[in-house]
């Protein structure tokens, strides 16, 4: 029974730290879905935490926090469909701009508005989006396995985190059953279908990294206002890279994008709650093979050893109408 | 007669410096089908593109169905009830086909509906016009004939009363082309307006019932189809220019010093190129490849040039083979003896951000003389370039210079003198004076003759017809990948002309 | 296809433009210290000041400059190749495995001027294997190098936090760095150099491996431009199609372009680890890697650009030093604004003032300026 609880405990947190990943992947597919590849997802979710975690201090409301979060996370997006969309730029090199801005305005305005080293202030609880407690968790909490499962598992997650979850059926519908999500996915593979079907291509590629910059606003939400207590510096730590390794893992798809994020999630957890300590047959496991080991997962995908991850054809590549 | 269907009115569209389209004036009944012929370059395409939409004229006005229209946009043109179907499909391929039926049509925020709608529409337009296709089939893995079906099938789906078909038979094999013109003609009887660009007179004279020809940019005659011949219409197209007569003896031609045999080419979309191709050119003459742009020529020769991979065949340099369908590596060959100058000197031929000088050494950079160790001898470079600049009259005469700054003629006489200074035995060239002005291009033939007159073995490659005429010793014609002729240098405009269109006889084209 | 710019002076396009994208961005840096409520023009004098005003902030200046020219010259050679390396980073932190193999195990045999050759060899050795795995899996497997690189600086991380936490780190020590080089592993200080200015000096890190830097600079110039391979090296990325057509073999160059680049990167180890601390620690490279890229698109990938660009970086970084001393609402983080600004505005919106300046141009002298005709080719 204590394997059990052990289990379910690391599950437990495999749910809660695949969720920033989670929104951040998804956040990536609208824009890598319509051709604008985008690896400034680390700066605009941690942007969008430290915005989340300074309006929540400030005007004591997470809901404040979120709507922050989202408005500097979308108007970096923005930033970058300028470059990429209007000015026709490289985009790896504005996502790069865009995470050394984020990186560096946040520590400085941090520790500008509030002086605590770069952090912003600790919440109380209603600048927080504290845990939700699903119907019955309690009731059933002592149930064996079923119980469990249901009140520690499922229930007692933050609101953000079913969000989340839910948002990957929600893409999923958007990008499969909407006339956006169509045309989103026609702009990716070819522009120029798309422009002679009379859509505007710049319009459409500015709505889709307005949906990337939401969905980073919301990561960025999370890791302040739920899984902490406030914005500590570089408290993305590289996140937004495992997302865009998960989201090529995921080949640009949700539902396998939140399996890829569960299973880097779960690596995460299982570094953290074995923390080095032996493992059978295998000894003693470093726990930086965990951290390594998504980056190293991609690499090989990418090398195409394990299947083939095509990238949107038209990724990457700014529309020119061709003579 | 009723009002015309579309009339363009003094369209005049200009791309820099070059005038694609000039004072165009064009009326297109309606229920017709009418084709609009002319070589590559005579601005058909560009035609079509500003009544779709997609470029906007500097000047003129178009009116469809006799009220004047603005077409701004892809939109407005298919609002106005214009579809078009393009040379290059704008298909999205991993889609299936209604997905990209209904791309830009959905009507409405959500898929389920228009989805629905469009396959009961897709059934309706598959019983009225023959144009059978799956609906849910993912477009990468059609025909290409069907995959043109489906563009037309999106065109109608937006109810579009013209229909604007541009080379619609370059990707389509005979049989295909065959049923494609059933369904134009299908369209024709439905009411339906159908224009119809192409280079291939036989597909003229089978279904249109009018043809305009362009030449140069302009419109230079309408015809009624029954009113007309393949003669009037391929001089028309060619027209009669003033044949550029080049000083030059009688070729006296030595041994095979190039030989082509049964060379298959695809491209990567798995079309066949060039079908089963074979020939020779022997030291001292000129063998000319006509044909129109598209046909295969340019797979040919850079297949010949070790640059594509061959699908089958074989071809020797000097007696010895070039292992065309594997390894052959155009610096290889150019050791062997071969030089290149190729029909895209923008982007192959020439680095334009490069120095002069560091172009006037382009493949050849690994020979010894230009080298000292691992280092490149700057000053033997620059002093070869210089005598280059001044045995080929390459101006601005300054090796420092970069290469974007020279103008068209002199930077293909960059690429010209670099290839003919390499001393080779056998010279492949493509399309030696496009964009090249008139002083060039006298000194290019002359230089190209020199060449001749050395001994070396020449290929020519050329979509203008009078350069091939008054060049080559031999002329063979390229037609959908295979060659369906050989002339002499003196054979006429016309002859020449049919053939390039695919009428192999006269007796065919009627 | 016409050019999309009509064509400017030389000057202007190398000199002008960049210098205007440059001031745009220390304008909006500018705007981010209005923001935190400080005077910008003053937080400009403290920089310039802290960053030059003494002997011992020049030293310093340049010892930052010696890790941002290394890192500079590796982004511009895999730019000359048209390839994005964002792993200078990763390279460089592993590289540090090679100079601590020669230094742990050479410090007490030989002298520093035969340890640091080694090192040289070390640190480049092991920054290019870095970068040769990627490298190669772009030739021969086309996985874009971008995405490769990124995820080869989190392994790289995870590697030395691994390797200085569990294996080099001596046995009974707490910190997560090896032991402290004997003299046989610690390079000569050039701050001589200052002092004969005049400028007296305490102490600073700056030391001989600047003069690496430079020599480094020059052979890639001389490589770039003066030699076969880096001939070859430009048509690759100038021209894909060209190089083919020309006999380059593609997966040829891509590789050994990378291999170049990760040992100049990995090089950049050297000046933090033999040239002042002494011993490998964690984090040493501290953004390095990155700033190599700003240095880079600044430098426009000329090492005559790369060094004057590697110089401001480093003022920044001292300067910056010296300005949170002053001002510590504003930490040198300020940089990493600096930093990303400036690759926004000199990388991404490189063309944005351009057609503004065509057209400034072109009502000045009208005649000469204005949209290029195409050299040809009808429709």
């Amino acid at each position: 029974m204590e394997f059990f609880t052990t289990i379910v405990q690391i599950l437990d947190s495999t749910v809660r730290l695949s969720v920033p990943l989670l929104l951040a992947c998804l956040a990536g597919l609208y824009s890598e879905r319509s051709g604008i590849f985008d690896i400034g997802l680390e700066g605009k979710m941690l942007a969008g935490a430290f915005a989340a975690g300074a309006a929540a201090a400030v005007m004591g409301s997470a809901w404040a926090g979120l709507a922050m979060a989202v408005l500097i996370s979308v108007g970096l997006a923005l930033v970058h469909g300028f470059a990429s969309i209007t000015h026709r730029g490289n985009q790896i090199v504005s996502g790069v701009a865009i995470n050394f801005v984020a990186a560096g305005s946040t520590i400085i305005l941090g520790q500008a508005w509030f002086s605590q080293g770069g952090r912003t202030p600790s919440l109380a609880a209603e600048g927080r989006f504290g845990a939700v407690n699903l119907p019955f968790a309690d009731a059933v909490a002592d149930v064996p396995i079923v119980g469990q499962i249901y009140s520690e598992l499922l229930s007692g997650h933050s609101l953000l985190v079913y969000f989340a979850f839910a948002m990957v059926p929600f893409t999923w519908w958007v990008l499969f059953r909407t006339r956006f999500g169509l045309r989103l996915r026609a702009v990716g593979e070819n522009p120029a279908a798309v422009d002679t079907a009379g859509i505007s291509v710049a319009w459409l590629r500015y709505r889709a990294v307005i949906c990337t910059g939401i969905l980073c606003g919301f990561a960025g939400a999370y890791l302040a206002l739920a899984m902490n207590a406030g914005f500590v510096k570089d408290m993305t730590a590289g996140r937004g890279f495992i997302a865009l390794a998960a989201l090529i893992f995921a080949k640009w798809r949700p539902v396998p994008a939140m399996m890829a994020c569960l299973l880097f999630g779960f690596l995460d957890a299982a570094a953290i709650r074995l923390g080095g300590s032996p493992l059978p047959i295998v000894g003693r496991v470093p726990v930086q093979f965990f951290q390594a080991l998504p980056y190293v997962l991609t690499v090989v995908l990418l090398a195409g050893f394990i299947g083939k991850a095509i990238p949107p054809r038209a990724g990457g590549q700014p529309y020119v109408k061709e003579r | 007669m009723a009002e015309a269907a579309i009339e363009l009115v003094g369209i005049n569209k200009s791309f820099g410096a070059v005038h694609a389209n000039r004072d165009i004036d064009l009326k297109v009944h309606r229920g017709t089908i009418h084709g609009i012929i002319g070589e590559n370059g005579a601005g058909k395409s560009t035609l079509m593109s500003i009544l779709y939409g997609f470029y906007q004229a500097d000047s003129g006005s178009i009116s469809v169905n006799g009220k004047p229209t603005t077409i701004d946009t892809p939109n407005d043109a298919i609002a106005a009830g214009i579809g078009m179907v393009h040379q290059h499909f704008m298909l999205v391929e991993n889609f299936t086909v209604l997905e990209n039926v209904i791309l830009g049509a959905e009507g409405e925020p959500l898929l389920n509906t228009s989805i629905a709608k469009a396959r009961s529409e897709l059934q309706r337009l598959e019983r009225d016009y023959g144009l059978e296709v799956d609906p849910d089939a993912v477009i990468e893995q059609l025909p290409v004939g069907l995959q043109q079906r489906v563009e037309i099938l999106k065109a109608l789906y937006r109810g579009a009363d013209i229909l604007i078909l541009d080379e619609p038979t370059g990707v389509l094999t005979p049989a295909e082309a065959d049923h494609l013109f059933r369904i134009l003609a299908q369209l024709k009887d439905e009411g339906k307006t159908v224009v119809l660009i192409t280079h291939k007179l036989r597909e003229i004279m089978a279904i249109t019932d009018a043809v305009s020809v362009m030449r140069q940019g302009e419109m230079v005659a309408t015809r009624k189809t029954s009113e007309t011949t393949v003669e009037e219409l391929a001089e028309l197209m060619v027209g009669r220019r003033v044949l550029l007569r080049v000083e030059k003896g009688d070729a006296n031609p030595g041994d095979v010093k190039l030989a082509v045999r049964n060379l298959t080419v695809r491209d990567s979309r798995g079309v066949t190129m060039v079908d089963n191709v074979s020939f020779d050119v022997r030291a001292g003459e000129i063998v000319g490849i006509a044909g129109v742009a598209g046909n295969g020529q340019s797979e040919l020769i850079e297949s010949i040039s070790g640059i594509r991979r061959a699908l089958s065949g074989e071809v020797t340099l000097d007696g010895s083979p070039i292992d065309v369908t594997g390894t052959a590596d155009p610096g290889e060959l150019r050791e062997r003896g071969m030089a290149h100058v190729p029909e895209d000197r923008h982007h192959v031929g020439l680095v334009l951000q490069f120095e002069e000088n560091e172009n006037s050494i382009l493949g050849y950079h690994d020979k010894p003389q230009y080298l000292s160790g691992p280092l490149l001898n700057r000053d033997a470079i620059v002093a070869d370039a210089k005598d280059k600049i001044e045995k080929y009259d390459i101006r601005p005469g300054n090796p420092m210079l970069k290469t974007a700054n020279f103008s068209g003629g002199n930077q293909q006489k960059i690429v010209l003198a670099r290839e003919m200074d390499a001393d080779p035995g056998v010279l492949i060239v493509g399309q030696p004076t496009r964009g090249v002005d008139v002083g060039a291009i006298e000194f290019i033939h002359k230089r190209l003759i020199d060449m001749r007159d050395q001994g070396k073995a020449v290929l020519l490659i050329s979509v203008e017809l009078d350069e091939i005429r008054s060049l080559s010793d031999r002329i063979l014609v390229m037609f959908d990948g295979r060659i369906v002729g050989e002339r002499g240098p003196d054979a006429t405009e016309g002859e020449l002309g049919l053939l390039m269109a695919g009428v192999e006889s006269k007796e065919a084209a009627e | 296809m016409s050019a999309p710019y009509a064509k400017l002076p030389g000057w202007a396009d190398y000199g002008l433009i960049p210098v205007i994208n440059l001031l745009v961005a220390f304008l909006v840096a500018g705007l981010v210290v209005m923001l935190v409520g400080e005077n910008p023009l003053r937080a400009a004098g403290i920089l310039v000041e802290g960053a030059f005003g003494r002997g011992q902030s020049i030293a310093y200046t340049l010892y930052y400059a010696t890790s941002f020219i290394f890192t500079g010259l590796a982004v511009a050679v895999a730019f000359h190749c048209g390839l994005f390396n964002i792993g200078g980073e990763g390279q460089a932190y592993i590289a540090g495995v090679g100079v601590a193999v020669v230094c742990l195990t050479l410090d007490g045999v030989f002298p520093w001027w035969i340890n640091f050759p080694l090192a040289i060899l070390g640190a480049g050795a092991v920054g290019a294997f870095w970068a040769f795995i990627p490298g190669i899996l772009q030739a021969k497997r086309g996985s874009h190098i971008v995405i490769t690189t990124i995820m080869f600086n989190f392994i790289a991380a995870s590697v030395m936090v691994y390797l200085l936490v569990d294996v080099i780190k001596p046995a009974g020590s707490m910190a997560p760095q090896t032991r402290t080089f004997l003299e046989g592993a610690q390079l000569p200080k050039l701050n001589w150099v200052i002092e004969m200015l005049g400028l007296p000096i305490r102490s600073s890190p700056f030391n001989i491996t600047f003069l690496l830097a430079l020599v480094c600079a020059w052979l890639v110039w001389l490589l770039i431009w003066r030699t076969r391979l880096g001939y070859e090296i430009r048509t690759q990325g100038h021209s894909p199609k060209a190089a083919r057509y020309a006999g380059i073999g593609e997966a040829r160059i891509i590789v050994i372009t990378m291999i170049i680049s990760g040992a100049l990167a990995g090089m950049m180890a050297l000046n933090p680890i033999m040239g002042d601390q002494h011993r490998v620690q964690l984090d040493f490279v501290t953004g390095a890697g990155f700033v190599g890229i700003a240095v880079a698109l600044m430098g426009r990938s000329h090492p005559v650009g790369i060094i004057p660009a590697a110089i401001l970086f480093g003022a920044l970084y001292q300067g910056g030093a010296e300005l949170s001393f002053e001002i510590p609402t504003i930490s040198r983080d300020m940089i990493v604004i600096i930093q990303g600004l400036v690759i926004l505005f000199a990388g991404a919106l490189e063309h944005m003032f351009r057609p503004q300046i065509q057209t400034i141009f072109a009502t000045l002298r009208p005649r000469s300026s204005g949209v290029e005709a195409p050299s040809g080719e009808g429709a």
